[in-house]
């Protein structure tokens, strides 16, 4: 039999997705950049990459499985406020502190999975604001261990593998925000570039229809959930790590509208369409905001208008409908 | 020993009919027409800052300003119907959420350019203060005032979306667009009408709230979550049913509060989350 066509070679199909792109390469050498660039800002480059994480876990649930929630960062937080609990009370290792974080978020991810698959639409969408909103209530009521509005304080982390200690600037801060997000990284691309991952798309397209060609939408959908939570759950106990400090705002519903603001800006359902947002959004907000805080929400909302009415896929799906036109015309 | 009980279910059930005012509209425009619409409480903040600018700067009492609350914003929502929303029907809850989300966004930042982030202060009619003693049981005016309304204006809603013509071409509109349009109904125009008036009467909730609640900038957000709880706990596009989950959710904020101050607003999303799982179409849902 001679070769099939790439339609109908589900495996050459696959690995044709999974081979690395120059300008992947490219990306990933230019996250190096800010270490000799911009020195000064390395403290702002590591927030980057702790969002863009955040914004990665969210795409696997919301741009491949099509589950819209507006109460990501109760897995954010809970993964923050387990790995600063753990370095308050004298274990200051920085690993071990983000594995207790996705253990954490994982398990209350994998737990409430079982309600999340059972919903869609808007009872869906107001059960993730209300599952945010309980534990941001929570957090917030339950000073003692969480030191409620204050924030935690008195978080102290040992140096990363015995050897560099968290500095002023930012260096180590930003390396290992930087080498976990490339890891994790790793591991969704493999993920959603196999069969459970196209799976996962063909339940964001059709729900019903999945079980039918032995595809069972809820385990998936509950599956990848709790690995989004796990993930959120590692971005949160990063960013309390680097910064020694959990704030009650890790939780708050105003994280979940902004990771879902980056995602969607950049291209929700593409593997770097949070990074991209997550970069333009956490720079335009750190010259802007400081500037004049409350109006930054009216560049944000512009923006938000501006995608929905005319950039469907964020600003990757924009270039690449633009590339497709070049290409076309070319030939 | 009963007394406090029933002031408690008192301000709770004035609580729950302020929500209801704050959410009929939401219940139109969600409940109805299905759209995810997390703008609502910006049209209802814009209902508040009309009449509070009317009052101060122009001196109008305050019953004057409340038909101009709703007309305003329901001129404001035909604008962004015509213009955005429009174009969404038809488009998946994600965009509706971030199309809304980004109006609330901009109306936050306009009000906080315009007004400043300070809570502006409403000045309601002396006959209005005060409280009537009934049995040890102390009613306040406003909010005797407040459930006055909630009952005429949920009931005038039910009796013209039901029984007039008017109301019976919006229900057709919305229950079968293609049929609709098939027997000769202005479908557009329907969509527009219906959509400024739930936006208008977020603008008289609004209005209304201020001297319970206060407004500041925040409002389009704060209160956002308590209106999308009375809808989706009472039922998509039962009034009824939005009327039965404000007083539930009303006197258990306010019951919570009084008993066990320690939960706060704990409670009312634990009893959100309940109600849903229970029946995820609402109480009164019918889809």
């Amino acid at each position: 039999m001679t070769p099939a066509s790439p339609a109908f070679a589900p495996q050459a199909y696959l690995q044709a997705q999974t081979r690395w792109h120059a300008i992947e390469l490219v990306f990933w050498l230019s996250c190096l950049l800010p270490f000799v660039l911009f020195p000064n800002y390395l403290v702002l480059a590591s927030q980057i990459a702790i969002t863009a994480l955040f914004a990665l876990s969210l795409d696997l649930i919301l741009g491949y499985a099509g589950i819209v929630s507006l109460g990501h960062a109760a897995f954010f937080g809970l993964g923050a406020y387990s790995a600063g609990l753990l370095a308050k009370h004298g274990w200051g290792e920085p690993l071990s502190g983000l594995v207790l974080g996705a253990l954490v978020a994982a398990f209350v991810g994998y737990v409430s999975s079982f309600v999340i698959a059972r919903f869609r639409h808007l009872t869906l969408i107001m059960i993730t604001l209300g599952f945010g909103l309980l534990l941001h209530e929570l957090a917030n009521k339950a000073h003692w261990l969480t030191g409620g509005a204050d924030g935690l304080q008195g978080v102290r982390m040992w140096p990363l593998l015995g050897t560099f200690t968290f500095d002023l600037w930012g260096y180590t801060a930003y390396a290992y925000s930087l080498l976990v997000l490339f890891a994790v990284f790793l591991v969704t691309r493999r993920l959603i570039n196999s069969p459970f991952g196209l799976s996962l798309r063909g339940i964001r397209e059709n729900p019903v229809r999945m079980p039918a060609i032995g595809a069972p939408s809820a385990a998936h959908i509950r599956k990848i959930y709790t690995l989004s939570a796990a993930i959120a759950g590692i971005a949160g106990a990063l960013l309390a790590q680097t910064t020694e400090t959990v704030s009650l705002e890790t939780l708050s519903f105003q994280r979940s509208a902004d990771v879902l603001v980056i995602l969607v800006l950049g291209g929700a359902g593409r593997l770097y369409g949070g990074f991209v947002g997550a970069i333009i959004f956490m720079v335009a907000r750190d010259r802007f905001s400081g500037v004049t805080p409350q109006y930054w929400y009216f560049g944000i909302g512009v923006l938000l208008i501006a995608v929905v009415m005319f950039l469907p896929n964020g600003i990757l799906g924009g270039l690449a409908r633009l590339a497709a036109s070049w290409r076309s015309k070319a030939t | 020993m009963l007394g406090p009980f029933v002031g408690v279910l008192f301000d709770g059930f004035a609580y729950g009919m302020l929500l209801f005012l704050l959410s009929v509209g939401l219940s139109v425009t969600l409940g109805m027409m299905n759209f995810v619409n997390l703008a609502h409480c910006a049209f209802a903040m814009l209902g508040g800052y009309v009449t509070v600018t009317l009052m101060r700067d122009f001196h109008w009492p305050f019953f004057a300003t409340l038909p101009l609350a709703f007309l305003s914003a329901a001129a404001t929502a035909i604008v962004f119907e015509r213009i955005l929303y429009r174009r969404l029907y038809r488009a998946s809850d994600l965009d509706q959420v971030l199309l809304t989300i980004g109006i609330a966004f901009i109306s936050v930042a306009v009000a906080a350019y315009l007004y400043g982030t300070v809570q502006q202060p409403v000045e309601i009619p002396t006959y209005l203060r005060g409280s009537w003693t009934l049995f040890g049981v102390n009613f306040g005016i406003y909010r005797v005032f407040l459930v006055v309304m909630a009952l005429v204006i949920g009931l005038a809603l039910v009796l013209m979306l039901e029984f007039t013509r008017f109301g019976a071409t919006i229900r057709a509109a919305v229950d079968n667009q293609r049929m609709a349009r098939g027997l000769g109904i202005d479908v557009d125009r329907s969509f527009a009408v219906t959509f400024a008036l739930g936006s208008g009467l977020a603008g008289l909730g609004g209005a209304m709230a201020i001297e319970i609640v206060g407004l500041d900038p925040a409002f389009a957000f704060h209160y956002l979550v308590y209106v999308l709880i009375v809808v989706s706990v009472g039922g998509l596009g039962s009034i009824g049913g939005s009327f039965a989950a404000a007083s539930l959710i009303g006197i258990s904020d306010v019951a919570g509060k009084y008993y066990v101050p320690e939960l706060g607003a704990f409670l009312i999303y634990l009893v959100m989350l309940a109600l849903l799982m229970w029946r995820p179409a609402g109480l009164f849902g019918k889809r």
